[in-house]
């Protein structure tokens, strides 16, 4: 997976390739909560093209700084997610009798 | 626009400094349900949204832990209900839509054919047998790309050889006559020149791959139909199964469906008594809402079950006055998933999350 920053007028644009709105979208609610970020958006370009840009205008740091701390930030929110569910699990496993396997006859 | 002399509505008294009034903490925090559509749908997602009220609307990672929960509200081997709370909607449809499309399982990919002459074309043969559940772990097994050579670590051979003798009733075969080959193709790629030589098989399995995966192969449901044979057909073929993403082709996805909802939230605007709310309890099919009598005769309708809203929105059809408002929780999403595979749903889920952690990986190796 390949990506380019294209520096226009210094605000950076971020290709990712093979990528669409499932990471990009998340990525883009992160990057929104940050107050270094003036302006975040992601398109897709075309459909068929499985490409998507992201482009974070910031005030001030590297824009690639700030992307990459974004997506820290998701991929720890991933893993609390990953460990509240699992005990939510264990819990719910735990309190209620074990349902049991419907048999194919 | 302030003229002068003008006091400011964050001065006036009744404003409290610090707190969002009623209508934007609605605005932020509900999408409202009218009559003919929803408004507010688009999230106030920046941090820097309600900055003059001295709100933070940002989530930084320390308040997303402490509010985000999970509480499972139904679990089987085949499908699970669950609600997160404290999650955004764009998280929260990543992990819809890597459930439906990116968590890797097993289907039938290859089809090799020695004998088909039963009323079912080859081509349609192999789709029917492509789309079988497969009751195989796929976190066993490898994927396999073009250069790789077929073995017992990237796939599961499973062989079909079925005839309807001359002289008896048409035969259904059913997808429990697929029988598994635990040591791999018994076709060879050229034919032995003579009895007993050698020949290179389709796949090359150094061991049995009862060593792969602990226990015996074979399909999920036991009574698909596969194809119907009539007196003297025959359907003898090899089926090579291998790992994929649902993606590529739906026959890999994990899920018979899954999505999500939010949790729906009904307030009334206006005193609903006696008749007009024995009538609203009667038109809501779903039970939401109920009376509740306050002694002297007087009856009240009040709201039982949120959660069983469906929006059909027979409460607001026919009055010229709204008496509720319907509401979602924008942080509150109810998950149902339905396992088609051979992993239970809690699996599926933490497989999806595990899945999403692996992108920003590779984008931020990327970035490095």
């Amino acid at each position: 997976m390949e990506h380019g920053s294209l520096t226009d007028e210094s605000l950076p644009t971020f290709s990712v390739i093979d990528e669409d709105h499932t990471l990009a979208n998340s990525v883009r609610f992160v990057l929104n909560q940050d107050p270094r970020v003036s302006f975040c958006e992601y398109s897709i370009p075309h459909p068929s093209d499985n490409n998507v840009n992201i482009r974070v205008q910031t005030t001030g740091d590297s824009a690639k700084d700030v992307l990459k701390d974004a997506l820290h930030d998701l991929e720890a929110m991933c893993q609390h997610v990953r460990s509240t569910f699992d005990a939510s699990v264990t819990e719910f496993k735990e309190t209620q009798p074990m349902k049991k396997m419907e048999v194919d006859e | 626009m302030t003229k002068k002399g003008f006091t400011s509505a964050l001065d006036m008294p009744d404003v409290p400094m610090g707190k969002l009034p009623d209508h934007l903490e609605v605005q932020r925090t509900r999408v409202v349900c009218k009559a003919d559509a929803p408004i507010n749908t688009e999230g106030i997602q920046y941090f820097g949204s309600y900055a003059t009220m001295g709100i933070d609307n940002s989530t930084p990672l320390e308040r997303f832990r402490k509010n985000f929960k999970v509480e499972v509200i139904r679990l089987t081997d085949d499908e699970m209900e669950f609600d997160m709370i404290g999650i955004d909607a764009a998280i929260a449809n990543a992990f819809r839509r890597i459930l439906i499309a990116e968590v890797p399982t097993m289907a039938i990919e290859r089809v090799f054919m020695v004998d088909n002459t039963s009323p079912i074309v080859d081509e349609v043969l192999a789709h029917r047998l492509g789309l079988i559940p497969l009751d195989a772990d796929p976190r066993l097994f490898e994927y396999m790309s073009e250069n790789d050579v077929a073995n017992e670590r990237n796939t599961i051979v499973f062989k079909l050889h079925v005839s309807c003798k001359k002289g008896s009733p048409r035969l259904t075969v059913k997808s429990d006559q697929l029988e598994w080959l635990p040591d791999g193709s018994k076709l060879h790629e050229v034919a032995p020149s003579f009895p007993g030589e050698q020949q290179k098989a389709y796949t090359s399995f150094s061991g049995s791959q009862m060593e792969v995966s602990k226990k015996p192969l074979g399909v999920m449901h036991k009574d698909i139909t596969i194809a119907r044979l009539g007196p003297g057909q025959t359907i003898e073929l090899e089926a090579h199964a291998v790992k994929g993403i649902g993606k590529v082709h739906a026959k890999w996805s994990p899920v018979a469906t899954a999505w999500y909802r939010m949790l729906p939230e009904v307030v009334f605007l206006k005193e609903v008594k006696g008749e007009e709310a024995v009538q609203l309890v009667d038109k809501c099919k779903q039970g939401v809402f109920d009376i509740e009598d306050l002694g002297s005769g007087e009856r009240k309708a009040v709201v039982k079950n949120p959660r069983a809203c469906t929006l059909c929105r027979e409460c607001l059809r026919g009055v010229s006055e709204d008496p509720v408002e319907l509401r979602r929780v924008r942080d509150h999403f109810i998950f149902t998933i339905e396992s088609a595979a051979a992993v239970p749903p809690e699996v599926l889920f933490t497989e999806a999350v595990k899945i999403l952690e692996e992108k920003c990986e590779r984008v931020i190796s990327e970035l490095s």
